[in-house]
């Protein structure tokens, strides 16, 4: 198990590195891979022959391509994570935060922001009203969707229709009310892109990302027991009701640092933590960092094919995400229908 | 020589609005012994169970372990101190049974006493004979051998104060004795058992003490052929018996009267 482990991580981590280098050296600006080089132990601080002699080259990489690649990896992550974060605390493989609303929530928190002026404040603003929102959405499932401790698959859907439907009337609304450039944003969050992300946005995502998912990590251990049902996980020590706050906060901060930048991205928290678990099982803290890598590695991938497919077009993100995640979620069903007949 | 008092638990209530649950309950839990609980359906006795774990607060009376007050003892102290097993064992995701096992060892982590989780582990499953299955997902064991790695858990727990409700439910009849066999050995040791039981026979044959709940009161507590007299056997169970003795114990044996007219 040990050596399995080793090789899944091994695999991720060469995807997302493989991933990591065509993006950077792929794109509607064409750049030899010393130029990249060159410009990447520029922006370092080592001055060197190969860097390009264009600073207009520089900068367009460092400003445009770098940023969305480190956008990328950091959404990737934090979705992944807060989807397997999700199906613990509810104790069911189809809790994710787009299948829910928790992203369509923050989605109408920080369109608010926005169209109420708001961000003009800066990003900050932005992720705070998405925070908001998403603590919202998740805080509502939460409290309908649970009995006795456990989530039944199709209340938990149906609330997620419900939480859906909802948030998507909110975001209808702020569109009505906004002018012409916050309608664009507005646009911009329901499909999902990457296009656009700024260092500044980068960091904010790092000052927040980071944290969650290194108090996740710690709390890998605690989900495991979770899986055996409340009462048992507390008789075995553990403070439940505290993991679940903490738990829900987590996913609502992850699900709207990264809603608040790139929009609704669907499906990842989904796909990838069950990938992880048909390979490594449903230890949580192998779970945890398959995603966090296995996510990163997805989505900078996708992001490459969603600006490289159609030439000098950018595709919605999240529109990729669903069309692959969309029959997965389905073949999700039908399997475990046929397995158990449903949940419990 | 008499050991120490596990729970001392007095003038026990606990009602839901008006619904009634339990009704001044006392009883004292000795360590080296088995106590096991009998009565009906919808007696009471798992809440009473879910009192002693500290699970449910009771609205009236106090109940101490190792003379502290419940209430008092923290989560992680009391996960050190006493294991329960519950009626219903599901597991989300589909962890194998060995990993279950291992979970038991949780309250122990970082302490010295983790240096002892695989014999701990393999221990426990030895003595529920759940080695051979150990490995196959929760999921897809059957329910006895889900009810064998649940109480490998709660042994592996290794707590001197073990709480078991219905533990032999959908067991074999070999099952049920190997698991009664264990609760004796681990009373002989010091530990205090407590063991939700619907077979008086069975209870009676391995338990020192029984207590009885009817409509949330205990009816009767002390030794087994004090408590199961045909009487009270009969006017709390709603059926004929007839109580015999084992032959090679003497221990009480509760016969239902089966006469098909």
């Amino acid at each position: 198990m040990r050596a399995r482990r080793t090789t899944v991580f091994a695999v991720l981590t060469a995807l997302l590195v493989g991933g990591i280098l065509a993006s950077l050296a792929l794109g509607q600006l064409p750049v030899s891979p010393q130029q990249l080089i060159g410009s990447i132990l520029q922006g370092l601080g080592i001055d060197n022959a190969w860097a390009p002699d264009d600073p207009t080259l520089t900068d367009a990489l460092w400003r445009v391509r770098f940023a969305r690649i480190a956008m990328s990896i950091l959404v990737g992550a934090l979705l992944s994570v807060a989807g397997a974060i999700m199906q613990a605390i509810f104790g069911n493989p189809l809790a994710e935060p787009g299948v829910v609303g928790v992203s369509s929530g923050a989605a109408v928190g920080a369109a608010a922001a926005i169209s109420f002026g708001a961000g003009a404040l800066g990003g900050w603003t932005v992720a705070a009203a998405a925070f908001v929102g998403a603590l919202l959405a998740i805080v509502l499932v939460y409290l309908t969707a649970r009995s006795r401790g456990r989530t039944e698959v199709v209340t938990l859907l149906l609330t997620g229709i419900a939480v859906n439907a909802f948030a998507g009337a909110g975001l209808a609304l702020v569109l009505f009310m906004s002018n012409s450039a916050s309608r664009e944003q507005i646009i911009f969050w329901q499909l999902g892109s990457l296009n656009g992300s700024r260092w500044i946005d980068v960091l904010i995502v790092v000052a927040v990302g980071l944290p969650t998912l290194v108090v996740g990590l710690a709390l890998s251990r605690r989900y495991d027991l979770l899986a055996l049902g409340e009462r048992t996980a507390s008789h075995l020590g553990v403070r439940v009701e505290r993991l679940r706050v903490v738990s829900i906060i987590l996913v609502a901060l992850m699900t709207g640092v990264a809603v608040a930048f790139v929009g609704i991205i669907a499906f990842v928290g989904l796909v990838i933590p069950h990938l992880v678990r048909m390979m490594l099982g449903p230890s949580h803290r192998s779970l945890i960092v398959g995603s966090l890598i296995g996510g990163a590695a997805l989505m900078v991938w996708a992001d490459l094919v969603a600006r490289t497919a159609v030439p000098l077009s950018d595709l919605p993100i999240g529109m990729l995400t669903s069309l692959i995640g969309g029959p997965f979620f389905f073949w999700l069903i039908r399997r475990n229908r046929a397995k158990a007949g449903g949940w419990a | 020589m008499s050991l120490p008092i596990a729970y001392r638990a007095s003038g026990i209530g606990y009602r839901v609005g008006d619904a009634e649950i339990l009704a001044d309950v006392s009883l004292e839990v000795g360590y080296g012994r088995v106590l096991a609980l009998v009565g009906p359906n919808g007696a009471g006795k798992s809440t009473l169970l879910g009192v002693l774990a500290g699970d449910v607060a009771p609205t009236e009376g106090w109940v101490a372990l190792d003379d502290r007050p419940i209430a008092d003892w923290s989560v992680r102290e009391l996960a050190r101190r006493r294991a329960v097993l519950l009626q219903s064992n599901a597991v989300a995701f589909s962890f194998t049974g060995r990993e279950v096992v291992e979970m038991g060892r949780a309250p122990w982590l970082g302490t010295l006493a983790a240096d002892d989780d695989e014999h701990a582990i393999a221990g426990a499953l030895e003595e529920t004979d759940a080695t051979g299955f150990a490995d196959r997902p929760f999921p897809t064991l059957s329910g006895g051998e889900r009810a064998r790695v649940s109480l490998a858990r709660v042994l592996a727990q290794d707590t001197p104060v073990l709480l078991l409700d219905e533990p032999t439910a959908s067991l074999d009849l070999g099952h049920q004795e190997d698991v009664l066999r264990v609760a004796r050995r681990l009373a002989e040791r010091g530990r205090a058992v407590v063991a939700v039981l619907h077979d008086l026979s069975l209870a009676a044959a391995y338990a020192d003490d029984l207590a009885m709940l009817h409509h949330g009161r205990l009816v009767a507590h002390g030794s087994p052929a004090e408590v199961l007299t045909a009487e009270r056997v009969e006017e709390v169970y709603r059926t004929p018996v007839r109580i015999l003795a084992d032959p090679d114990t003497g221990r009480p044996v509760v016969l239902p009267r089966r006469t098909f007219a």
